[in-house]
Parts: C-alpha cells; structure tokens; sequence
C-alpha cells in the first residue's frame, strides 16, 4: 500500500513537473483529452476498483469466528472496562482495565455495555467495534508481534469519555499462561503492618461493597476486581500510573481525576489511613 | 428535445424552452445510487436480523441485491445517455461556458453525463461487497 501510494505521488509530481518545466507550452486537446480521460477517470476507477476487491478478499477471513482459540469478554461500563477471561472449567477469571494476550492466537472478543455506546478501538492490532446495550458485538483480533499497545473507548459516552483507556499487552504464549494462572488465584494476605492496617481499613471504609479482592470478605460487583491491582499498568483506566502516590491521589480525589465517576473520593479519611489503603492496594500483585 | 437541432448552427437552433434549465436531471444519478445504497443496506439488515441470523449466509438476499443492482444501472445508464444528447445539443465543445440558454443546458448536460459516470461506478462498487462478503458474520 505505501508503496503504491508513493508510485502515485511520484507520478503526479512527475506529471507536474512535465508540464511546468519540460513542456510549459501549450498541448494539444487531443492529447490533454486522452490524458484526463487515461489518468483522471480509467487509473484511478481501476486502481480503487483493484483495492475494493483486495479488501474485501481479506475482510471475510478477518471476521471468521469459527477456528478461535481464546474467547475474552470485555464490558465497557462508565469509565472502566471489566475483562473476564472464561477458563476451560466452565469458571472465569475477572479483571479490569488490562488485556492480555497470548502471541499468534487467534482471540474473539465479545463486547457488550451495560449503560451508555462504548467503542473498544485498539489502533494497532484492529478496528473499533461499538459496544452497545443489551446487545453482543464481536470482534476477532491476532496479534503478531509482542508489546504493550494502547487502546481506547472511542465513543463519546459521557463526562470522563478521554479517560476510558485500558492498555494491551502481547506476551509469549508461555508467559501468559503463567500470568493468567496467577491472576486466577486469590489475593495474597498483607505483609507490612501499613498494609494490614490497610485491609482494616478498606473493610472498615465499605470499599468491598464495590470491588472485588478475591479471599477478602470484600465480594462487591459495581467496580473493578482489585485482587490484583498493584500489578496493573495504570489506575482509574489509565487515567493514572499505578504507584502509591497516585493510589492515594486517585481514593481522596476521584472525582477530581475523573470527573462524575460513580466512585466516591474519601478525601474525608486521615492522611495516614489514606496511605495504609495505598500500601494494601498496591501489594496486591 | 429535438432531434434535428443536431445539425444546425447554433444561431439557427430553436431556443430551449426555460424548463430546460432545471436541475433536476444532476440529481438522478447520484440518487439512484443513494437509494440503491439504502435498499441494500436495508435488506441485508433484515435478512441477516429476522431471517438467516448473525453467522447465516446472505443467500436470497444477494440475489435481491444484483437484481437493484441491475435496475439502477440501466436507470443511471438512460439517465447519463439523456445526459449526453443534451451535452451534444447544437455545435458545442465543452466547457459549454457562454451565458446562453443553450451553452447552460449543454453544461447540464455534460454535468449529469459526468455525474452518471460517477453514480455508474459507486453502484457498483457497493454490489461489490455482497459478492464477496457471503455471510451475516
């Protein structure tokens, strides 16, 4: 394609050049005729027609759904994206505003939305397909190569619509085996007195009416599964990188990161409580 | 329009009457394909929704969609050939740029001609799609 394009872009120059340096005299209709006709009406029709058909050979392949090798289940909710990774029991494994895949598999997404028109878009492995409620759209994806690519909600849905990201990262099929197994497992027990001190308090503090740790009384369902949140790339949908001071920014300010997101700040909670809270959550790896 | 204005010089022609100066021919070609556009889409909509559901086949459907495909054709088609007659009126190259009844209906004329030109293609590069996309999915 780029080459293509560059064959074009040359010609037109070329052409340009032609009839402003080499011969700036006047042509003769004949030849100018033939030359709108040849190079404004037939190469063009035939080239778009030749790249039509290309691309709509490649189109059905693209959207095949029937050799997958992994499904994963991406819900846009406003602003945060819950991800479930369906397991061969029968059981899933339930994260939030990550992706991970596997290199050379061929993976379908099922999209869907519980509130408001989400788009998931991520621009370097494939197109946007909108997330729509009470319906499923899919979307089949293989990555090619490893690394960590942004993706994006790409359909206005409301105040904090720029802060719905989420981060994908390609790894090795091995290594994500590995990952996958160690995010099913429960939340490690806190270490350090701060982060125990941080557990009482998220208990105390009514977040696990919301979220989720795993081997925690904390159950929620509205929010992000936090059992491994402090291996994340990024907090709040990206909104923040994943380190304590932002844990600490992100539970007293939400509102201020993220305006009109459900969650309540609790900028109300001591200084040093706020940073236990930091300490639980970010161990929880 | 007259047949045997074609032979004679311009200031000979009968003048056009005014409602030769209507816009109207411009807008069948690109129409036509809007509405084959529409029809399409709607149709594979419902097949694909009530009929053949989410991974089904297009079948019946593409039929229904090279038999649009035909209709408009041969309507874009009669409708870039009225337009040529009228390019062709009298004695007159292109641009077709005097401020004349004629050379102004010559100039719609050509236009509609080059519009059906454009209709011609986008119609059919919308029937491409159903021949290579087979299914629903």
């Amino acid at each position: 394609m780029t080459v293509g394009s560059l064959l074009i872009w040359a010609l037109v120059i070329g052409l340009a050049l032609y009839v402003t340096r080499a011969h700036p005299e006047a042509h003769g209709v004949r030849s100018a005729r033939w030359l709108i006709i040849g190079g404004g009406v037939v190469f063009p029709t035939t080239v778009l027609t030749a790249l039509l058909i290309y691309g709509l050979m490649l189109i059905p392949e693209l959207r095949a759904t029937g050799d997958i090798d992994r499904r994963i289940e991406v819900a846009g909710e406003q602003w945060w994206w819950r991800v479930r990774y369906p397991q061969e029991n029968g059981e899933a494994v339930e994260l939030a505003n990550e992706i991970r895949l596997p290199l050379g598999e061929r993976i379908l997404f099922r999209l869907s939305s519980p509130d408001v028109i989400h788009s998931f878009w991520i621009p370097s492995l494939a197109g946007k397909v909108d997330m729509i409620p009470g319906r499923i759209t899919e979307l089949v994806v293989e990555p090619t190569r490893t690394g960590t690519f942004r993706g994006a909600c790409a359909e206005y849905c409301g105040a904090s619509h720029a802060l719905m990201n989420f981060q994908v990262v390609v790894m090795e099929p091995d290594a994500y085996r590995d990952w996958l197994a160690h995010q099913a497992t429960l939340a490690r027990a806190p270490t350090a007195e701060q982060a125990r001190r941080g557990q009482q308090a998220f208990l105390a503090n009514g977040c696990g009416a919301c979220h989720t740790v795993r081997g925690t009384p904390a159950d929620g369902r509205l929010g992000p599964d936090l059992t491994h949140v402090g291996s994340r790339l990024g907090l709040g949908a990206d909104a923040l990188p994943n380190d304590r001071e932002a844990l600490i920014r992100w539970i007293g300010h939400t509102g201020e990161v993220k305006p009109d997101v459900r969650m309540p700040a609790f900028g109300m909670l001591p200084v040093d409580e706020l940073a236990a809270l930091a300490a639980y959550l970010s161990e929880l790896e | 329009m007259n047949e045997r204005n074609d032979d004679l010089p311009d200031e000979e022609l009968e003048a056009p009457p005014a409602r030769w100066g209507s816009l109207w021919l411009l807008t069948f070609g690109p129409g036509i394909w809007a509405i084959h556009f529409l029809l399409c889409y709607v149709t594979a909509a419902v097949w694909c929704a009530k009929v053949a559901g989410r991974t089904g086949l297009l079948g019946d459907a593409s039929l229904l969609v090279g038999l649009y495909t035909l209709v408009a054709l041969v309507g874009i088609g009669l409708t870039g050939w009225r337009g040529y007659r009228q390019h062709r009126f009298g004695h007159a190259d292109p641009p077709h740029d005097f401020d004349t009844a004629e050379d102004r209906y010559r100039f719609l004329g050509y236009s509609t001609l080059l519009l059906s030109g454009l209709s011609f293609v986008a119609t059919l590069f919308v029937a491409l799609s159903v021949v290579f996309i087979e299914t629903c999915e």
